[in-house]
């Protein structure tokens, strides 16, 4: 039993913090809010080149053959930095739910490139329900001779604006508990629309994107075809551990902000932090992180291992992390007072960050209701 | 990181789950609870014998020379059998490695119990005032403590006292081991809430304790009691997990066989998520513990973020508690001996008992206190 990190591990940490704080502090996150593509694309080389798209996926596709922990890793500090950029999309979501679809001929065909950074990608699941689960999906693909038809709209396509292609879950048989097909589509293809959404949180952008009569040949299945949601599944486990990660260093970053400013803002002649309204609310706070944390990294273990809870563990560690990010992020705001409500105060990019990672690829309530059955409640 | 067991691990935990199944059954895990202590006595030593109380201390202590690592295997084991608590749970997990980091002196088959409160010295610990007088080779107590659990009871006692009366905070407080058979000491039950007599006061007057009780300095009682409560929120804290675990299973069982109007309580989507909820801070709480954990294997003396596990468990136990009664309607308001009440109303015993643990141990406060000034360094709030 070691609940550690390698060496490595550490190496991994100090190599991601020092960079971006040094490209990535707030002012440089702010320009990208108002960017058109929304990320820099000269970050994303360089974060390819030091490997990190490479971190999980095999060595057979260019890979570092590592696991979800370095992943995730990774991902806390760019949930602590707020980096805006299509990383966990393509590499935590579609990357991951290719790698461990099985699919050795698709992942063979889309993962180099992943890895290599010249492609970004993202999956397109929900529809106008909002659900992130197999029922919600409405949207039909018909067979056409060999190839799909593809007729309808999608929802909250992470970063769709910038991908080159994108997973999309499509309904093929009258199944509630999956009769999905995933059909890799490009999105350059005639008749896919993608339409921007305005998100709450301008580091991260989404789409809405319309699918017209959209032909998608044969071999663009991804897994099995009716099979859809179990492949998809395997995916999104991943993706919401990374999720997790990333809303753990978003949490941490508040949490210093907050304590920080405890220390040194005074009012009836002595630091906030000494009255236990506001420091109270901060151990709070710390507990919410630290226990955020620990779940993530345990999830992203047994993911790694394949042990028998790891789905579970995937789930608890989504539900306590989307609850723990918007609370502590509420915390932090709280104790700034007005200056924390300003446009100009860093602390509502952190609320806002919090929040979209609360709502997407299931909230709370979502995850709890999978505990309770994975449970056999 | 890695979770998982070593092929040894692996073997040692067999053997403890073999024992378990030959040695537990409902009979014990019925009856082995509360004010029974000739019971509770006897299971402890059953523990002892079979060689999984006092895992990881030393032979020569009566314990067993094993790893931290086998003596939380043996914490895990007992909770998915759902055994009876050892009742020597102070001893064990708070004299014992208190002593074994600062001296020696002690068997793991005793009840010990631990004199700190006083009536006027609880949360604000250092300000306690029962006098050690030196004399020769003793140690003269005289005072009174407070809320002493188990020292009704008890072999042993860790005994927090003043010895120089100039001082008034943590300077000057002196850490003692008092035999309990000494005479001069008087042991008054007090009745707690729950209708049971765990705790006690206990009257000090003229005790001679021989100098070689003494655990670490004259004056330098407050680091030794340090020790005692990070021990007491850190080591405990994977016990006090296990104890959750089986608290939580309990509910879940609970949830499923509560049956209104044909439909199990667990189909409600309320119920649901709140179990849900409580399983996922459980889960938390033993991982934060295992990372703690990870710290003492490599070698490190449990910190302050120890407090997250005691404040964590506390909260939880009692919200565990709080929605079996709300999941049992009017039933929960049924006392123990009522032919109508649930599990003979035991889930009523177990909320009122668990009233006590965002103050036992040191209060909720207090551990956020800790958290905020050792842990953030917050200034101080006094
Ligand atoms: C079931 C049970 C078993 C116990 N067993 C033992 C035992 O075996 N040995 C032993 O020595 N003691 C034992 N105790 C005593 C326990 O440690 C004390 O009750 C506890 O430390 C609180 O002290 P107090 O009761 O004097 O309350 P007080 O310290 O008077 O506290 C009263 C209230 O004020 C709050 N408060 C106090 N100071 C602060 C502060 N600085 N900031 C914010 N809030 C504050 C507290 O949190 C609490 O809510 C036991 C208690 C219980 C209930």
């Amino acid at each position: 039993m070691n609940f550690g990190f390698s060496d490595e591990q550490e190496l991994l940490r100090r190599q991601a913090r020092d960079l971006l704080d040094r490209e990535c502090p707030t002012a440089r996150v702010r320009q990208l809010m108002e960017d058109e593509l929304g990320h820099d694309p000269r970050m994303y080389a360089r974060i390819a080149e030091l490997g990190w798209t490479a971190i999980p996926f095999a060595e057979a596709h260019g890979g570092l053959g590592l696991g979800l922990v370095d992943l995730t890793v990774v991902l806390e500090e760019m949930g602590r930095h707020l980096l805006p950029s299509p990383f966990q999309s393509t590499v935590g979501l579609a990357g991951m739910t290719v790698a461990a679809s099985g699919d050795a001929a698709q992942a063979a065909r889309l993962l180099p490139s992943i890895v290599n950074g010249s492609a970004h990608a993202t999956v397109a699941l929900v529809e106008e329900t909002g659900r992130w689960d197999a029922g919600g999906v409405r949207m039909a693909a018909r067979r056409s001779g060999d190839a799909w038809l593809l007729q309808g709209e999608k929802l909250f396509v992470p970063y769709a604006q910038v991908a080159t292609w994108m997973i999309v879950a499509a309904r093929t048989a009258d199944d509630p508990a999956d009769g999905l097909t995933l059909l890799v589509v490009d999105t350059t293809a005639p008749g896919v629309a993608v339409r921007p959404l305005r998100s709450m949180d301008a580091t991260r952008r989404m789409a809405a994107v319309g699918f017209d009569g959209v032909e998608v040949p044969g071999d663009a299945v991804l897994g099995e075809p009716g099979r859809g949601w179990a492949t998809l599944r395997r995916g999104l486990d991943r993706a919401m551990v990374c999720l997790a990660g990333e809303l753990t260093g978003t949490a941490q970053r508040v949490l210093e902000m907050s304590v920080d400013y405890a220390k040194v803002r005074q009012q009836f002649g002595r630091p906030i932090g000494a009255y236990q309204a506001v420091s109270h609310r901060c151990a709070d706070m710390l507990v919410m992180t630290e226990s955020a944390r620990s779940l993530a990294y345990h999830a992203a273990w047994a993911l790694d291992n394949d042990v028998p809870e790891a789905s579970l563990a995937a789930a608890m560690a989504k539900a306590y992390a989307s609850d723990a990010a918007r609370t502590v992020a509420s915390h932090g705001l709280q104790v700034h007072g007005g200056i924390g409500f300003t446009w100009e105060h860093d602390i509502h990019l952190y609320l806002k960050r919090a929040k979209w990672g609360e709502a997407t690829l299931g909230d709370a309530s979502h995850h709890r209701e999978r505990v309770a059955q994975l449970l056999e409640l | 990181m890695d979770f998982s067991l070593s092929p040894e691990e692996t073997r040692f935990r067999d053997e403890v789950r073999d024992w378990l199944r030959d040695n537990l059954d409902d009979r014990i895990r019925e009856h082995v609870t509360g004010d029974d202590i000739e019971q509770r006595r006897a299971w402890q030593r059953r523990v002892h014998e079979a060689g999984f109380a006092g895992v990881s201390w030393p032979r020569e202590l009566g314990g067993q020379g094993g790893t931290l690592m086998q003596e939380v295997i043996v914490n895990q084991e007992m909770a998915a059998a759902r055994a009876p608590d050892l009742v020597n749970i102070i001893g064990l997990y708070m004299a014992g490695p208190t002593i074994l980091a600062h001296g020696t002196l002690l068997r793991a088959d005793e009840i010990w119990c631990q004199g700190f409160s006083e009536p006027n010295s609880g949360s604000d610990l250092a300000s306690l005032r029962t006098r050690a007088a030196i004399d020769g080779d003793d140690f003269v107590v005289s005072g009174q403590k407070v809320w002493t659990s188990f020292a009704h009871v008890a072999r042993w006692c860790i005994l927090l006292t003043r010895t120089d009366a100039s001082e008034t905070a943590h300077a000057g407080l002196t850490y003692l081991i008092v035999d309990m058979h000494s005479p001069g000491i008087e042991v008054r039950p007090l009745r707690q809430i729950t209708g049971d007599a765990e705790f006690n006061e206990m009257y000090f007057t003229d005790v001679r304790v021989p100098r070689a009780n003494l655990l670490g300095e004259v004056g330098g009682g407050w680091r030794v009691a340090m020790t005692t409560l990070m021990h007491e929120r850190a080591t405990l804290g994977v016990g006090l997990q296990v104890r959750a675990r089986i608290a939580l299973d309990a509910l879940r069982a609970l949830a499923r066989e509560t049956v209104v109007d044909g439909v199990p309580r667990s189909a409600d989507p309320l119920v649901r998520q709140q179990i849900a909820q409580l399983s996922i801070e459980v889960e938390a709480m033993r991982l934060n513990g295992l990372r703690g954990l990870t710290k003492v294997l490599h070698g490190e003396q449990p910190g302050p973020e120890g407090s997250v596990n005691k404040l964590m468990w506390s909260e939880l136990n009692q919200r565990i508690a709080e929605t079996a009664l709300d999941l049992l309607g009017p039933y929960a308001t049924l006392a123990e001996g009522d032919e109508r009440a649930p599990l003979g109303g035991r889930w009523a015993h177990g909320y009122l008992r668990s009233r006590a643990n965002s103050i036992e141990g040191g209060t909720s406060e207090v551990l956020r206190n800790i958290l905020a000034e050792r842990v953030l360094g917050l200034p101080r709030s006094r």
